[in-house]
Parts: C-alpha cells; sequence; structure tokens
C-alpha cells in the first residue's frame, strides 16, 4: 500500500454500487468548510488552490502518497522529468518566462540532493521556486534510514527558507507561506519537506491558510525622502548611468524604466540578468556591463559621476576590482534587498523598495525636480563621449583564421532569424556569453540564464520550463557541447511530454571559456578541456537527438547556417536539436580579466581603448 | 575590531540556531559568545550573540540576520545603555593553605563559594565579561582546575521593551 487514497474498485455488475468510499476530493472551493483529506490530498488541494499549473519532477519512495491524488488533479499537470536537476531548473525556467512560481518535487535522500544546484541557482538569480521533497517518516528521521538526508540543513544556505512540516494539519498553510516567500520580496527558492506519514495520515483541508510569518516583512514602498534625494542627484549628474539589474525584470518595471530613460535621457546599461528589461534597440542601450560587457557600458560606468542602480547588486563580475570601480560616481542604489545596499559598493542615496513603484515615484520627483530648477545639465557631451565609445568599439568578431565556423555568427544568426519574440535560454560559458551579446532582446522574460551561480547544463531544463509556461512561444536553448552533455536526457522529457523546444548546440568541441582562459592565462596549455567531441565525434549530436526522440540537425558551414536555423524552425512536432559545429579557437571579448578593474578592459586581444584620450 | 551585542528575537521553531549559526559561517562573521533563552512570550525565543566587527560589516550581517525568516527583531544594544552579565563556574584548586586568599578573592568580586572539597573549591560568579576575566586573573595563580562560562545575556536599562513592539 502505497497510497492514501484507495482507488475505486471496478463495478461489480448486477451488484448495486455502494457509495464511493475515499472518493476524489472534488477542487476545495477557497475558503469553503474544511473537509477530511490525506496530508497527500491536502498538499495537491493546496497546490491547486495557490495556482500551481505545472509540477516538474519524479516519484520515489517517500513522496508516492503525493502522486497518487496529483494523478486526478485536473489544474496540476506533472511533467515527469528524467534527472531531478531537471526538475529544478525546469522550475526556474518557467519562472522566469511567465512570472510565477515554479514548483518541482522529489522523493527524499539522492532525490533531494539532486535538486540542490537548481535550489542555489535560483537562490543566486532570486528565482521564486517552490521544492517539495518527500522525507523519511517521522519515526525514523534521525536514524540514517533508507534514502534519508537532512534536505532543509543542506539547503539551508541556498534557499530563501525551508520548512519540515511534521503535522499534516499545515500542509496547507506550508505550501501557501512557501509560494508567498518564494514570490514576493526578493524572490528565492523555498523548500518544503514532507515526511511520507505525514503525507498519508488523515486531516483536514480549508483554505485559504492563515499566513503565521511574523518575522517577514519585505519594503516594498520606498521612502519619500530618499526618492527625491535621488531624483535631485539625477538632475544634477552630468555623466550619469542608469545600472538596470534582474530586479526591474522580477518587478515587472520594464515600462516604467523606458519612462525615466526617456525622461531623463540617460544612458542604460543592462547586466546579464537584465537584458531584456530595455529594449536593445533603443539608442540609450549601451549594452551589457562587467567582465564581457561592451566597451561604451563599462566604460560609461566607469567614468560616470553618478550611477542609478536599479534592482542590481554590483555583483563582482559587473564592477571588476572593487576599488578602481566607478571611482567617480555618486551612487543611487534602488534594490527590495537592504542586505544588498552598500553590501559591495557603498550608496550615497539607498533606497530599499520595490523596483516598480521606485521607479514610478522616482519618475514624479525628477519631473518636479526640474519644475523647480531651470537650469538642467546638458548631457550632450556625454552622450557625445559615449557614441564615440559606441563608434569607436562596437560589438564585433573576427571569422576564425582556419576556416572553421564562427560560433558569434551563428548565434547572431539565430537571433536575427528567430526574432525578438522567442525565448532564448543559456548554458554557461563562451556561448552564453556570445547569446547574451549577439541576440537583440526587446522583452523581459526572454533570455533566461544561470547568471549567479553559473550553472553549466542550465539551458535545456530552464528551456523545457520556459516551454511549458510559454507553449505560444519558440523557445531556444542556446547550449555548449560540454553544457549539453550535462543535461540532455531532459530532451526524452521534452519529446514525450510534447515540449519541441529548440537547442543550438554550439560544437566548439572544448569547454571553450575554461580553454579561452588557458589560452590567456595559462601558456595556451590545454589542461582537459578537449571534449573530443571534434575529434572523435562522440557523442554524435545527430545521432543522440534522434536516439531522444528528437529531430537532429547538423551545419558546418557558414553557408548553410541560415538554411539550417530555417530547418529546424519548421519542425514543431517534436525537439530540435542543431550540432553547429564551430571552430575552437574563438573567444569571447571584450574582456576584462577576472581581479583587474574595470579601466583594464581590452576590447580585443591587445587593444585596450585608451581611456585617459578620451575623458570628458 | 569592536565588540557588539545583538538581541535577537527568534521564532521558537526548529532549525533556528542552526540558520544563525550558519549564516555567521558562511558570511566568515566570528561569534564571541552566544546565548539562547525563552521570553515572556511563549513563541519567541531570545538570541544574545555577541560579535566582533568592524560598524560596516555590522551593519551587512545585522541586514542579513535580518532576511532569515524566523528572525523578527534585532537590537543592537550599546553597553552604556544595557545590563550584560554572563554567569561563570570555576573550579580553583584550595588546599587549607591557600584557602583563606581564595575566599577572600571570592568576596572582593562579589562571588560566592557555590561547593567545597579538601583539595578545591567551586566559584560562581556572574558580570561582564571584563569582571569575570579579573576574577580568573586573580584566581589563575591558585591553579584553575575546571572554567566553565555561559554565553552573554543583556537587556536594554529603563522602563522599555523590546519584545514589546515585536509582537503584534
Amino acid at each position: 500500500m502505497t497510497s492514501a487514497t484507495p482507488r475505486q474498485q471496478a463495478p461489480v455488475p448486477g451488484k448495486p454500487q455502494p457509495p464511493p468510499q475515499g472518493v476524489r476530493p472534488k477542487p476545495a472551493p477557497p475558503g469553503g468548510a474544511p473537509v477530511r483529506v490525506t496530508g497527500a490530498q491536502s498538499l495537491v488541494r493546496s497546490l491547486e488552490a495557490v495556482g500551481c499549473e505545472v509540477v516538474f519532477g519524479i516519484p520515489g519512495g517517500t513522496i508516492l502518497p503525493a502522486y497518487d491524488p496529483l494523478l486526478d488533479s485536473t489544474k496540476v499537470r506533472h511533467v515527469l522529468v528524467r534527472h531531478e536537476q531537471g526538475a529544478g531548473h525546469a522550475a526556474t525556467g518557467y519562472a522566469q518566462a511567465t512570472g510565477k512560481v515554479g514548483v518541482c518535487m522529489a522523493t527524499s535522500g539522492p532525490g533531494a540532493t539532486n535538486l540542490v544546484t537548481p535550489l542555489a541557482d535560483a537562490n543566486m538569480d532570486s528565482v521564486p521556486v517552490v521544492a517539495i521533497t518527500g522525507q523519511q517518516s517521522r519515526s525514523l528521521i534521525g536514524t540514517d534510514a533508507f534514502q534519508e538526508a537532512d534536505i532543509c540543513g543542506i539547503t539551508m544556505p541556498v534557499t530563501k527558507h525551508n520548512v519540515l512540516v511534521t503535522d499534516p494539519a499545515e500542509i496547507p498553510r506550508a505550501i501557501a507561506e512557501a509560494f508567498h516567500l518564494a514570490s514576493t520580496g526578493r524572490p528565492g527558492p523555498v523548500l518544503v519537506d514532507i515526511p511520507k506519514d505525514v503525507l498519508q495520515e488523515m486531516t483536514t483541508f480549508s483554505w485559504p491558510p492563515e499566513l503565521r510569518l511574523p518575522g517577514y516583512r519585505p519594503t516594498t514602498r520606498p521612502h519619500g525622502k530618499q526618492v527625491r534625494e535621488a531624483a535631485k542627484l539625477i538632475a544634477r549628474a552630468r555623466r550619469p548611468v542608469l545600472y538596470v539589474g534582474g530586479g526591474v525584470i522580477k518587478a515587472g518595471a520594464s515600462a516604467e524604466l523606458l519612462e525615466l530613460a526617456e525622461l531623463t535621457n540617460i544612458p542604460v546599461v543592462t547586466t546579464l540578468m537584465a537584458r531584456g528589461a530595455f529594449p536593445d534597440s533603443h539608442r540609450q542601450h549601451l549594452g551589457m556591463p562587467g567582465m564581457h560587457g561592451s566597451v561604451a557600458a563599462v566604460a560609461a560606468m566607469q567614468r560616470a559621476d553618478l550611477l542609478v542602480a536599479l534592482g542590481a547588486r554590483f555583483d563582482d563580475r559587473v564592477t571588476g576590482q572593487l576599488s578602481s570601480f566607478a571611482p567617480d560616481a555618486a551612487v543611487v542604489h534602488a534594490d527590495i534587498d537592504p542586505a544588498e545596499i552598500s553590501k559591495n559598493r557603498r550608496a550615497d542615496v539607498p533606497i530599499v523598495g520595490d523596483c516598480k513603484e521606485i521607479i514610478g515615484e522616482l519618475i514624479d520627483a525628477v519631473r518636479a525636480e526640474r519644475q523647480a530648477e531651470a537650469d538642467q545639465p546638458d548631457l550632450g557631451p556625454w552622450w557625445q563621449q559615449v557614441d564615440q565609445w559606441r563608434q569607436t568599439f562596437p560589438l564585433g568578431y573576427d571569422w576564425p583564421a582556419d576556416g572553421t565556423l564562427s560560433p558569434q555568427y551563428v548565434i547572431e544568426r539565430i537571433g536575427k532569424l528567430v526574432g525578438p519574440e522567442a525565448i532564448y535560454t543559456a548554458g554557461v560559458g563562451q556561448h552564453q556569453m556570445w547569446a547574451a551579446q549577439f541576440i537583440s532582446y526587446e522583452h523581459p522574460g526572454t533570455w533566461i540564464n544561470s547568471g549567479g551561480l553559473g550553472t553549466m547544463g542550465f539551458a535545456v531544463p530552464a528551456a523545457m520550463g520556459a516551454k511549458a509556461g510559454r507553449p505560444d512561444r519558440q523557445v531556444w536553448a542556446i547550449d555548449g557541447d560540454g553544457c549539453f552533455q550535462m543535461t540532455n536526457q531532459e530532451l526524452a522529457t521534452c519529446a514525450i511530454e510534447g515540449l519541441p523546444i529548440k537547442v543550438a548546440v554550439i560544437n566548439n568541441g572544448n569547454l571553450g571559456m575554461v580553454r579561452q582562459w588557458q589560452t590567456l592565462f595559462y601558456e595556451e596549455r590545454y589542461s582537459n578541456t578537449d571534449l573530443g567531441t571534434h575529434k572523435h565525434r562522440i557523442p554524435d549530436f545527430k545521432l543522440l537527438a534522434e536516439a531522444l526522440g528528437c529531430a537532429g540537425l547538423r551545419c558546418e558551414s557558414r553557408e548553410s547556417v541560415d538554411e539550417t536555423i530555417r530547418a529546424a524552425m519548421e519542425i514543431n512536432d517534436r525537439p530540435v536539436v542543431i550540432d553547429f559545429v564551430v571552430g575552437k579557437d574563438a573567444q569571447v571579448w571584450p574582456m576584462v580579466a577576472a581581479g583587474a578593474g574595470n579601466d583594464q578592459i581590452m576590447a580585443a586581444r591587445g587593444i585596450r581603448p585608451l581611456f585617459e584620450e578620451d575623458d570628458v | 575590531m569592536s565588540r557588539h551585542t545583538l538581541s535577537v528575537l527568534v521564532e521558537d521553531k526548529p532549525g533556528v540556531l542552526a540558520r544563525v549559526a550558519g549564516l555567521f559561517s558562511r558570511r566568515g562573521f566570528n561569534i564571541e559568545s552566544l546565548a539562547v533563552g525563552r521570553t515572556e512570550h511563549p513563541d519567541i525565543s531570545r538570541m544574545t550573540i555577541v560579535v566582533s566587527v568592524e560598524e560596516l560589516p555590522l551593519e551587512q550581517v545585522t541586514k542579513q540576520l535580518n532576511k532569515l525568516v524566523n528572525i523578527i527583531k534585532i537590537v543592537e544594544l550599546e553597553p552604556a545603555a544595557a545590563v550584560q552579565r554572563q554567569l561563570l563556574l570555576v573550579k580553583v584548586r584550595a588546599d587549607a593553605t591557600v584557602r583563606s586568599q581564595v575566599l577572600e578573592t571570592v568576596q572582593l568580586f562579589r562571588a560566592k563559594v557555590v561547593d567545597v572539597s579538601p583539595e578545591a573549591v567551586t566559584i560562581e560568579a556572574t558580570g561582564t565579561s571584563d569582571k569575570l576575566d579579573a576574577l580568573l586573573r586573580m584566581l589563575e595563580p591558585y591553579g584553575l582546575r575546571e572554567i566553565v562560562q555561559s554565553g552573554m545575556v543583556a537587556i536594554g536599562r529603563g522602563a522599555r521593551s523590546i519584545t514589546a513592539t515585536a509582537v503584534r
């Protein structure tokens, strides 16, 4: 007996049917009277009541009771993945594509520990995810029982919050609180661990439960005085930059951002997590800042007299060496998480709150400031300087000297042919940076990647989750051959579950970013970066794709790039994998070496923009 | 580095101590002393945490602590505006030849003897950590056989209560 919900017996002919026992409960009307259910039924009803539409997961011993009522749910779709890591990243991709909470489910022990990487990933990138894990029965906890792992202890540092439910009556509240915590304030992952016997026990279900979170009071409304201070600095700045982070996308504040930017005519940079928050095609957009940012974006921040950071966190990949980052800039730092403010760079004007509200109030405050003060500083000279950087050092790439296919070209063509309405995901490494650089993002939620944790293997499962959430969109995973070999088993899930994603494997046969560092910093000693995918064609990605129920395509020449992409776009009845065989020596430029100051940015190898001559 | 005393009100839930301790260790902060106990509210416990950090990292550790969902309120208690106490039990070698001198020290520090045997006395003392350190220095020449110290507890002076506003 693994199920707490007995199924109905087959009807016996000729015998009057007794009223069904242990009938499946109908979805509870919100606010309805308490009903008697098992803990597992209470869990599924809670998920339904909280609006969960998709769960990515794999059943196993301790979570089994929950899977029984899940079979009957008409509201919650379960996507059976091939590895729990895939479930976690899929939940993340789903959340980022839809703005809703992503949900994953796993059994105790190894199932739960396989969720650790995606939870850490979602934590770093502030993605609302709820993970539900089975746990050994209460009497067995602490005895090193089969498949027992202290998943609350293990995930404590990598979740926003987690909880072990020890009473079935607490399930509705635990789920409601988990969704509330995950999706409000600074979003993040929350894990709910439920022992098997808690799922099996009888309890009552009523909705909505009362939330009891006395220690959780996120500040969303900004302080008016701080907003006015910020507006004063904005109105007086001669070399301002809007430094836009992922928080703007999380807050759904793109429209407000556009209004603020156009009102003030301030140059905008969007971080790796904020690509799409501001249209790439916009005249004021300078590109991405940071280690592989555009020269214009990096230089503008270095020479700025005011940085207006909106939902950004001064990550080391953006600031480079902190002591030499934006040395002349005053800092307005707006973020929903007070702990981010002045964590790395001291803020002159801290504003705690939701970015949508903050930017909205900033717009009013800037307007008021402008009416009060007649003479505004002229941003003309600043724009002249910025435009000069843009024109002198545009993003670009050289074709490989050995005649091989350029990976940047492939990615650029995908962006051009597939267009800005599609959703793009990426793994981690060179292909990720190129996808951030050479695809134009026009809308929030169209670029999904692993920014903070840098999780290789993110692209395929994240694309799967995004496609489940947005079946109307084309979803393209831009992946590397190294990343792809970490999580490609989820293509089987995609094929079977009807999630026709496209995967562009930018196959350079190597762990490309590591190889690039070996080229630059380790005297071209290529220790363990050649994967052999070129030399031996192991695996053959085309055949692998077909084995996983996908269409497999291969492209090795410049001439066939467009036709291959178009062919992939035509196939919609199953996932498509394209093996783009590209040169191994292409490098990501511009680049600021790790630990170096951003003034040391190299536009290309050996080409350092001479800022001293360009000063405003 | 300066020493700060944080009075932290937490929900009385399993794992809260682990969350707080884990946060300090993973963010690279050292806990000098920690005391956990109940409060006048049945669902709320208090942790009194003493840390040695500069002003800026202290702000960061406080903000990070505040992000823990089970933490309700954090107040830094300034030494001048708070009463701070630590409990010390110390077993001192004291045979008949030195016992009277040991007892004299005990009196000076307004400590008391809670156990006596032919070779040793056990002394109980409360006070700030400075006072207890001074007592230990005085007793050290006789031979300290065993020392047990509690974490520091502290409470603000005056009529105000930090728990009063924390519970709504």
